[in-house]
C-alpha cells in the first residue's frame, strides 16, 4: 500500500464559537490531483492556512511525508517540500519575474547566507530559473518587474516559483481565479502535467477545471467534509447536490 | 529606610505614572484611531507647559495658565492635524516618523525663537502649596497628590467618553473599521481632528502640571515622549487600559528603582560605587522591563485584537 | 537610461567628495577638509543604516546606539592607553585605529545581536519604538555611568594613530575616512546584489513570499540588522576621532533621527543616497548655521517638504525612480 504524501487527521480550528474547521480528515496520495471544493465561507482558506503553517489548528494532526508538522512555521514547511500558491498572488513586486524565481532556486539550494557573489552573474541560479519560466510560458517576460505583470502572468509566476522548490506536494489556492476562459484552459493543461512532478491539493471554484483535472474531490461545507470521492461519485452524491450545487431535495 | 519614605516614593512613582498616562493616552488614541505614530507629541507637552508659564506670568494666575495650556495645545494639535498630519495617515510609518521628527525640529526651534533659550519658571498655585499629613507617611506635597487625582479623573473621564458617548462610539468604530465608519456617513476628517486635538490637550495638560515641578524649557517633552512610548509598547498600542496600566507600572518601577537599587547595592558594594552603579542600572530598569515583557508578549500586555 | 544616469551621478558625487577637500587642503583651508570628513563619516553611518532600512525595510530608530558605542570604544581605548591603565581583565588600551575599528565593529555587532533578536519579534510601529527604547537605555546608561565622563563626555587627547599616516593633519584623516566610506559603499553594493541581498529585499517587499519559499525572514533580518550596526559602529569610532570627543549625544535619539534623515534626504535604498544626503545635510548645517542659530527650524521645513512632496530624495530628483533588474 502506498503511503499518503499529505495526511490530515481530525483537524479542528475554532474561532470563538465558530467551527471554521470541523473534524476534517483528508489525504493526498502520490500522483493524484485532489480537489477541495466548497461554497464561499466553507473554510477552505482556513484549512489551507493551517496546512501551510499560517494558522495553528485547535486540535488534530497534519502529517507530511509521514512527519507531524505541528510546530513547524511556514518556512520550515516549505523546506520540507510544500510548494504553494496564494489565492491572491504573492510576489516581490519590485523584482523581475526572473529574480522572483531565482529566490526560489536559491532557497532550494539552501544558500541565502552568501553575501558577495552577485546573483546577476550566477548561472547556477539563472539557468534553472529560466527553465522554470519557460515551462510556465513566461520566458519572454523574465525581465519585467513582477508588479507590472498581468494578473494571469502572476499566477504563472507563482507556479514557476513553487516548481523551482522541487516540492513533494503542491498546494494551489484557487489558481484559476480571475483568469479568462483561455487562461483557465491553458492553466488546466499545465496543472495536468504537474501532477507528474508532485501530487496537487487543489482548492478551486472553477468546476470545469476541477472536473477535468481531479482524481478525487472533497467537498467542504461549513468546515466539514461532507463527501470525498471520484468525479463521478461527487457528481451524483445527493448530499453534495443538495448542499453545494443548491439543487432541491 | 523607613516605611514612610517607601510610601512617599511609591506616591512619587504614582504621580510620574499618572503624568505618563496623560501623554500615553493621547499617543495610543491617535495610533489606535488613525494609525499614526506621532513623535511630535512631546512638543505638544512642551507647548502646554510654555503656554501655562507664559500666561501665568502675565496674569499672575496659574489657573488661567492651565486653561491656556489646554487651549494652546489643542489648537496647536488641530492646526498640525489639518495642515500636515492628515497627509500622513495613508503613508508608511517611516514617512510618519520623519515628518513628525521634522515637526519636533520646527516646534522646538520655533519655541526657542519666541521665548528665548532660558527656562521659564512656573510656581505651584498658592491654593495647592504646602503639604498634607497622610497616615503612615507624615507630610506629603499637596500638589503631587492633586496631580495624581487629576490623572485619575482624566482616566475615568476618558473611559466614560469612549464607553458612553457618541464621540466615543465613533472612536471605537474608527479603531475597528475605518472604511465602515466613513461609509456610515460620519465625517471622518472632523473626527480625526477632534481626536488629535483631544490627545494634544491631554499632553498640554500634563506639560502644564509638570511645569510647576520642574523648569519649563525647550526639549522638556522628549524624555517624557520616550517614556510614553515605553508605556504604550508595554501596555499594547491602541489600548487606553494598557496605557493606564503601563504608565503606572513604568512610573513606579522607575521611581522605586532609582530609590532602592543604590541602597540594595550598598549592602554588597562600597558606598562610592553603589550609588553610581545603582543609578546607572536604575536608569535602564524600565527598558529591561519592556524587553522582558516583549519577549513573552510581543504585542504588549493589553494588545488590541489584530 | 536612468540606470546609467544614476551611476554617472554616483561617480560624480564620489569624485566631488574627494576633490573638494584635496583642493581645500591645497588652498590652505583645513576647515573645509574637516567639513568633508564629517560628510564622509555621516555618509558611512547612513550607508550602514541603509542596509537595514533601505534593503531590509527595517525602520530602526535606535541606530545611534551603535554609532555611540563605536565612539565610546574609540574614546575608552584611547583614554586607557593615554593613562596607561588597563581596562578589565588586564586588557590594555590602544591608540591604533585598526584595532579600535575592529573592536568597535565587534562590540556594535555583539550589542546589536540581542537588541535585534528582541526587536525583530515585532514589526511596524512596535519595531520603531523598541529600537528607540533600547537606544535610550544605552544613552541613559552612558549618561549616568561616571567612569567615562557621564553626561560630560570623554575627550580623546590626541587623535588615534594609523600606521604610516599622520592622522593629526586634516587631509590624511579625511582620506582614511573616505576610503572606509568607499569600502562601506562597496559592501552595500555587494550585499544588494548577493543571494543574501535578494532574500533581504524580498523580506521588505513581501515577507510571506520569502517564508513560502522556505526562507525564514527572522534570520535574514537579524543578520542585516547586525551587519548594519557594525558599519554604523565603525562610523562612530571615526566620528569620535574626528571630534576628539565622545559624549552621550552620539547615542541620543536625535542622532538616530538624523541618520534616517540623511538617507531620506538623499534617497532611500539607493547606493549613494546616504552620500548625497550627508553632503546636503552638512552643507545645510554649515550654510544656514552661519546665518542663523535656528537652522534646525529650516531643516525641519525642508525635511517636511521632502517627506510630503519629494519622496525619492535628492537622487530621486536627479536620477529618477530606483530600478531593480
Amino acid at each position: 500500500m502506498t503511503e499518503p504524501v499529505l495526511e490530515i487527521l481530525n483537524l479542528r480550528k475554532n474561532f470563538g464559537a465558530l467551527k471554521a474547521t470541523d473534524d476534517v480528515s483528508l489525504t493526498l496520495m502520490p500522483g493524484e490531483i485532489h480537489a477541495l471544493i466548497g461554497p464561499n465561507g466553507a473554510g477552505k482558506s482556513t484549512l489551507i492556512q493551517q496546512i501551510s503553517g499560517a494558522l495553528t489548528p485547535t486540535s488534530g494532526t497534519i502529517r507530511f511525508l509521514g512527519r507531524d508538522m505541528a510546530g513547524m512555521d511556514m518556512a520550515a514547511r516549505a523546506r520540507a517540500g510544500l510548494g504553494r500558491t496564494f489565492q491572491i498572488s504573492s510576489i516581490a513586486p519590485e523584482f523581475s519575474a526572473l529574480r522572483n524565481v531565482i529566490l526560489a532556486v536559491q532557497a532550494r539550494q539552501g544558500s541565502s547566507f552568501r553575501f558577495f557573489r552577485p546573483v546577476a552573474r550566477d548561472r547556477s541560479l539563472i539557468e534553472p530559473a529560466m527553465v522554470m519560466l519557460e515551462r510556465v510560458g513566461l520566458a519572454a517576460r523574465s525581465r519585467i518587474p513582477a508588479g507590472e505583470l498581468s494578473h494571469g502572468e502572476r499566477r504563472l509566476l507563482e507556479i514557476a516559483i513553487a516548481l523551482s522548490l522541487e516540492p513533494k506536494a503542491f498546494l494551489f489556492d484557487e489558481p484559476m481565479a480571475g483568469l479568462g476562459a483561455d487562461g483557465s484552459k491553458s492553466l488546466t493543461a499545465l496543472l495536468s502535467e504537474l501532477r507528474h512532478v508532485a501530487p496537487i491539493l487543489l482548492v478551486e471554484h472553477d468546476m470545469d477545471a476541477v472536473f477535468a483535472l481531479a482524481d478525487r474531490i472533497s467537498v467542504l461545507v461549513y468546515g466539514r467534509i461532507i463527501a470525498t470521492g471520484t468525479v463521478e461519485e461527487i457528481r451524483s452524491h445527493p448530499e453534495v447536490r443538495r448542499a453545494y450545487l443548491g439543487e432541491g431535495a | 529606610m523607613s516605611i514612610a519614605l517607601l510610601i512617599e516614593q511609591l506616591l512619587n512613582g504614582l504621580q510620574l505614572g499618572v503624568m505618563l498616562f496623560l501623554m500615553a493616552a493621547g499617543l495610543t488614541l491617535i495610533f489606535g484611531v488613525m494609525g499614526l505614530i506621532n513623535l511630535a507629541h512631546g512638543s505638544l507637552f512642551m507647548i502646554g507647559a510654555f503656554a501655562c508659564a507664559a500666561v501665568a506670568a502675565a496674569t499672575g494666575s496659574f489657573w488661567l495658565g492651565l486653561a491656556a495650556s489646554l487651549v494652546a495645545a489643542a489648537a496647536a494639535g488641530a492646526l498640525i492635524e489639518v495642515v500636515i498630519v492628515r497627509r500622513l495617515y495613508a503613508r508608511d510609518h517611516l514617512d510618519q516618523v520623519l515628518a513628525t521628527f521634522a515637526l519636533i525640529l520646527i516646534l522646538s526651534e520655533g519655541t526657542r525663537w519666541l521665548f528665548g533659550s532660558f527656562p521659564l519658571y512656573l510656581d505651584i498655585p498658592s491654593l495647592l502649596q504646602g503639604a498634607v499629613p497622610l497616615p503612615g507617611v507624615g507630610q506629603y506635597q499637596l500638589y503631587r497628590l492633586v496631580i495624581i487625582a487629576v490623572g485619575m479623573i482624566v482616566a475615568a473621564g476618558l473611559y466614560l467618553l469612549i464607553a458612553r458617548t457618541r464621540l466615543g462610539m465613533r472612536i471605537r468604530a474608527g479603531e475597528s473599521d475605518r472604511e465602515m465608519i466613513a461609509a456610515l456617513g460620519v465625517d471622518i476628517s472632523t473626527l480625526y481632528t477632534v481626536v488629535f486635538a483631544l490627545g494634544a490637550a491631554l499632553a498640554g495638560l500634563a506639560g502644564a502640571l509638570v511645569g510647576a515641578l520642574q523648569s519649563v524649557q525647550v526639549g522638556m517633552g522628549e524624555p517624557v515622549l520616550i517614556l510614553a512610548f515605553v508605556v504604550i509598547v508595554i501596555g499594547g498600542i491602541g489600548s487606553i487600559k494598557g496605557a493606564l496600566f503601563g504608565a503606572i507600572l513604568v512610573g513606579i518601577v522607575d521611581t522605586m528603582g532609582r530609590f532602592l537599587l543604590p541602597k540594595l547595592l550598598a549592602l554588597v558594594l562600597p558606598a562610592t560605587q553603589s550609588g553610581a552603579i545603582g543609578g546607572a542600572i536604575a536608569s535602564m530598569l524600565i527598558y529591561i522591563l519592556m524587553a522582558l515583557i516583549l519577549a513573552f508578549r510581543p504585542r504588549g500586555l493589553f494588545a488590541a485584537q489584530a | 537610461m536612468s540606470m546609467s544616469r544614476e551611476t554617472c551621478i554616483n561617480i560624480l558625487l564620489a569624485l566631488l567628495l574627494l576633490a573638494v577637500p584635496v583642493a581645500a587642503a591645497e588652498l590652505g583651508e583645513p576647515f573645509y577638509v574637516t567639513l568633508a570628513t564629517r560628510v564622509a563619516i555621516l555618509a558611512l553611518a547612513a550607508v550602514g543604516l541603509n542596509i537595514a532600512l533601505g534593503l531590509g525595510g527595517l525602520v530602526s530608530f535606535g541606530h545611534a546606539a551603535f554609532f555611540g558605542i563605536g565612539g565610546y570604544v574609540a574614546g575608552i581605548l584611547a583614554s586607557h592607553a593615554f593613562e596607561m591603565s588597563p581596562l578589565v581583565f588586564g586588557i590594555e588600551g590602544t591608540t591604533s585605529m585598526p584595532v579600535i575599528w575592529l573592536t568597535a565593529i565587534m562590540i556594535a555587532g555583539l550589542v546589536a545581536l540581542p537588541i535585534g533578536a528582541i526587536s525583530l519579534r515585532t514589526t511596524g510601529v512596535y519595531f520603531i519604538m523598541i529600537t528607540l527604547a533600547f537606544a535610550q537605555m544605552i544613552y541613559y546608561f552612558a549618561e549616568s555611568w561616571p567612569t567615562y565622563g557621564g553626561a560630560d563626555g570623554l575627550s580623546i587627547i590626541m587623535r588615534n594613530q594609523f600606521p604610516g599616516v599622520n592622522t593629526a593633519r586634516p587631509l590624511p584623516y579625511f582620506l582614511i575616512c573616505y576610503c572606509l566610506l568607499i569600502a562601506g559603499l562597496g559592501l552595500y553594493w555587494l550585499l544588494q546584489g548577493s543571494r543574501f541581498g535578494l532574500a533581504l529585499q524580498t523580506a521588505r517587499q513581501n515577507a510571506i513570499r520569502l517564508s513560502s519559499v522556505g526562507i525564514a525572514p527572522f534570520g535574514i533580518r537579524l543578520t542585516a540588522f547586525v551587519i548594519s550596526a557594525m558599519v554604523v559602529g565603525l562610523a562612530g569610532a571615526l566620528f569620535a576621532d574626528l571630534n576628539k570627543f565622545v559624549s552621550p549625544s552620539m547615542l541620543s535619539w536625535h542622532m538616530s533621527g538624523e541618520l534616517i534623515v540623511l538617507i531620506i534626504l538623499g534617497g532611500k535604498g539607493r547606493l549613494f543616497g546616504p552620500v548625497a544626503g550627508a553632503a546636503v545635510y552638512v552643507l545645510f548645517e554649515f550654510a544656514l548655521g552661519g546665518l542663523t542659530e535656528r537652522w534646525q527650524f529650516f531643516l525641519g521645513l525642508v525635511l517636511l517638504g521632502v517627506v510630503l512632496f519629494a519622496r525619492g530624495g535628492l537622487l530621486g530628483l536627479l536620477a529618477g525612480k530606483a530600478r531593480h533588474d
